[in-house]
């Protein structure tokens, strides 16, 4: 359960959740996605509620989750086309060293590497809004800092990314937020 | 609009991929037809009698079978939330969900359906018929399997639930399926139970994917 949650971004921000296990880290970023209704309480973009357009929303948002929502039956080219939306996939892939492993079924991919596509997915969603759940999950310390220069691009060109980890995420300037359990 | 045949794409190129579920609804269907020739005899009278109904139930109970999967591969893995997150409305998803389940599993099914009937000696005049209220009859499936399989996602014992959520709403669609391809083998008119078996497949085009597409947004909450 979450109570008196209260921030404003502006853009290029990134905002880091903090707490312990079961603080609602994970809650608070299915709130901000508009996957998960409130109960009270407002989440607004632009001064906007998302609840008045969530299909609106939910083209702004990219989110990465615990599961990397990776089907093990295609490609890695594949796992990246529905999100793409007919969007070229493979600076996605480049950015998360993927090329090689394009046209592999995502079954043969290791942990660290379905996590990268999954990642990938953030590159090629044309979202504003990143909300990441414990993005580095898995990943090897050069993939951390991939991730690391793809969050620093995305800011840079306005985007937002707030993340929920207990890793060491690369999010230089980001504000933190402390959720009580 | 084009996120929505993106979506029917990937769920066919995943059934193909994955194909054991459709071809298992397809084998089972076969097997369990080609069982009431053997249980009940090889009077040929009484197997063209009983063979729409044969069908019909076969017909339902396989289509059953890939419902478990339909969407609680997508919950499990994460993926129902990026399809939350695609921008279609949850009602599409599902509308888009059930047109692949029907392309994978009700289309196959009919093809089956055909030389089933003639193994079993329905009557030509029933074939029509059987095969008219069959496209209308799997198409009712997908739709009700689609919000029966949004309903339980989550649930625990889902696949025990499901089909007791869809057997009671085929009812009306087997009732009417069936009965004009009786209708059709006694010489009887068979329009009237066809066009009520499409108006079941009417009220179901609607409603279904929108409970279900309810039902997708609840499991995600």
């Amino acid at each position: 359960m979450l109570r008196d949650v209260a921030f404003a971004m502006q853009p290029g921000n990134a905002l880091l959740l903090l707490g312990a296990n079961g603080a609602g880290k994970s809650t608070l970023l299915r709130v901000l996605a508009g996957l998960k209704r409130l109960d009270g309480g407002q989440v607004l973009w632009n001064g906007q509620d998302i609840a008045e357009d969530r299909p609106a929303h939910a083209a702004r948002c990219a989110y990465l989750g615990e599961g990397n929502a990776i089907k093990p039956g295609l490609t890695a080219v594949e796992n990246l086309r529905f999100a793409a939306a007919g969007r070229d996939v493979s600076p996605a892939l480049a950015a998360f060293d993927l090329t090689p492993l394009a046209d592999l079924p995502a079954r043969m991919l290791s942990a660290g590497q379905r996590r990268r596509l999954a990642l990938a997915r953030l590159l090629v969603s044309n979202a504003t809004l990143w909300l990441l759940d414990e993005p580095t999950l898995g990943l090897d310390a050069a993939s951390v800092g991939r991730l690391g220069a793809v969050l620093a691009a995305h800011r840079a060109g306005g985007g937002l990314v707030v993340a929920a980890t207990h890793l060491e995420l690369p999010l230089p300037g980001a504000d933190t937020l402390r959720l009580g359990a | 609009m084009s996120q929505f045949w993106s979506l029917i794409s990937r769920e066919l190129r995943l059934s193909v991929r994955h194909g054991a579920d459709s071809l298992g609804a397809l084998l089972f269907f076969l097997l369990a037809a080609t069982l009431f020739p053997l249980a009940l005899g090889p009077e040929p009278d009484l197997l063209a009698r009983l063979a729409p109904g044969v069908i019909w139930v076969c017909a339902l109970l396989a289509a059953l079978l890939p419902l478990d999967r339909l969407l609680g591969a997508d919950y499990e893995d994460g993926s129902l939330d990026q399809l939350l997150l695609c921008g279609l409305p949850p009602a599409a998803i599902a509308l888009g969900k059930a047109i692949a389940h029907w392309l994978v599993t009700g289309l196959p099914l009919l093809v089956a359906a055909a030389p089933l009937a003639v193994m079993l000696n329905a009557s030509t005049d029933a074939m029509e018929p059987l095969l008219l209220g069959l496209i209308a009859g799997t198409m009712v499936l997908s739709l009700v399997g689609t919000m029966a399989a949004a309903i339980v996602l989550g649930a625990r014992r889902g696949g025990v639930l499901l089909p007791i959520l869809v057997l009671p709403l085929a009812v009306p669609v087997l009732v009417f399926g069936a009965g004009a391809a009786d209708a059709a083998a006694s010489g009887l008119e068979a329009r009237p139970h066809l066009l009520l078996a499409y108006a079941v497949l009417a009220l179901a085009l609607p409603l279904c994917p929108l409970a279900a597409g309810a039902a997708l947004r609840a499991a995600a909450d």
